[in-house]
């Protein structure tokens, strides 16, 4: 078995290097925050890192905030964390829910949604939410940083876009502005410590009781969480009538492109996604209505 | 491959250990330094035999590296009984029998102490919810769900 170490820098630039220098030698770096997946797959030797980057002590990767124009969640930061600030759950408490939904009170003092989405499996609550909610990537490089949207940053099961010396330093959000709000509903057999069979990710504007702006992500469905545009389209312009949201819950299934496992079939799959699509507008819709 | 040298506290005490960069907290807590109440029951955190206060925060010391204690402060079971004798916990999971074999035990002691400290008075289903990362195969919870609704009102009215 290859052999560990532990590094634990304290600058954005010490990270990019020590990743770097092991990419030019041919060495893995495993970066390590929450480490409720990481070291897990550790453990079963999927991954053998040779080093591992703990990015828990930047200054960076702790920030929190919400501000007039942004919310910024550092790679750092638990789901626990998240949960405490009282502004960021009534602004996004569909995020805030599907990151709640992730796992028991033990592992929400340690996952964070930045490692959700690297880790990238199709079925990671918090990706859909996060795409819903207009996140941004914000990526550190060795020559400053770069953004992404989160739609694009998951490549496939287990894979995402970040090139040999980055890594995530955070996500940027919108604040969402009067009449915005989102939810994220998902289905699974058991109510706690169950991994979802389809999830969707709604955010919601709505301006006089019509509906501006819409925003639908799916996750659970397909090798990637995915934006549904058309899904979108059939909301904007309305009032969220039953005609509008049969017609977004068509796009949400025609958009799966789930398989048949242990947690259910691909037609099942594909017939609750637009259930949960629908379910997931009227919660975001009410909550947009009422704020 | 050279072992690292944690300065950490430990209930509430100033510890150092040698550890191995992948060695997980549990494993140091056992192994290193003798604290065996922490009880391994999967390794994977799933089933909260493991659960440990880091910084406040109830972790799972299994989904944690021993390396990372560095500067922390860190709870055990081992911790939570006081000079005075046992803590109402341990006192009221005796009196309602709400162990059998007792490996889960310490685990659910922590998380019910972390729930206590954040939710003074929880009610059934917020105990278990906040519960439900911790497996017993024993008693069928509802013992542990009932001592722990009987510490909650002892310590928020002492007798």
């Amino acid at each position: 078995m290859e052999a560990y170490a532990y590094a634990a820098p304290t600058s954005i630039a010490e990270v990019t290097a020590l990743l770097h220098e092991h990419a030019n030698d041919g060495r893995s770096a495993q970066i390590l925050a929450g480490g409720t997946d990481v070291l897990v797959q550790m453990r079963s030797t999927r991954r053998a890192p040779r080093t591992i980057v703990d990015i828990k002590r930047l200054e960076e990767t702790n920030r929190l905030e919400v501000n007039a124009d942004q919310i910024y969640i550092g790679s750092a930061v638990p789901s626990a964390r998240m949960q405490e600030n009282a502004e960021l759950k009534a602004l996004l408490p569909g995020l805030l829910e599907a990151a709640d939904l992730i796992g028991s009170t033990q592992v929400q003092g340690r996952a964070t949604v930045c490692g959700n989405l690297c880790n990238a499996s199709p079925a990671g609550d918090s990706i859909p939410a996060l795409i819903a909610a207009g996140a941004v990537c914000d990526i550190a490089t060795q020559n400053g940083s770069r953004e992404m949207a989160v739609e694009d940053f998951v490549v496939g099961v287990g894979r995402n876009a970040l090139s040999d010396g980055e890594f995530l330093l955070g996500v940027k959000l919108p604040r969402p502005g009067a009449g915005t709000k989102d939810a994220y509903l998902r289905f699974t057999p058991r109510t706690e410590m169950d991994i979802a069979v389809a999830g969707v990710g709604v955010s919601i504007t709505l301006q006089d009781g019509v509906c501006s702006a819409a925003r639908v992500a799916i996750g659970a469905v397909a090798t990637t969480a995915l934006l549904v545009p058309d899904a979108a389209k059939a909301l904007i312009g309305g009032a969220l009538d039953d005609a509008a949201l049969q017609t977004a819950g068509e796009a949400c299934q025609a958009a799966a492109q789930p398989i048949s496992d242990k947690r259910g079939s691909a037609a099942y799959r594909k017939k609750i996604v637009a259930v949960l699509c629908r379910r997931a507008v009227q919660v975001a819709g009410k909550r947009a209505l009422e704020q | 491959m050279s072992k690292l040298h944690i300065t950490t506290k430990i209930n509430d005490e100033a510890r150092e250990y040698l550890c191995e960069p992948n060695q997980s907290m549990l494993d140091v807590l056992r192994d290193e330094l003798g604290l065996t109440g922490t009880k391994e029951g999967c390794g994977t955190g799933d089933c909260g035999a493991c659960s440990i206060l880091v910084n406040g925060r109830l972790v799972c010391a299994c989904l944690m590296l021993g390396a990372e204690a560095q500067d922390a402060s860190i709870e055990t079971i081992e911790g939570v009984a006081g000079d005075a004798g046992l803590h109402p916990l341990q006192s009221k999971f005796l009196e309602h029998a709400a162990l059998q074999c007792g490996i889960c035990t310490p685990g659910f002691i922590m998380a019910s102490k972390a729930l206590l400290e954040k939710h003074p008075n929880p009610d059934e289903s917020t105990i278990r919810y906040w519960l439900a990362g911790n497996l017993c195969r024993c008693t069928g919870y509802d013992k542990i769900v009932r001592a722990v609704q009987d510490a909650a009102a002892e310590m928020s009215h002492p007798a």
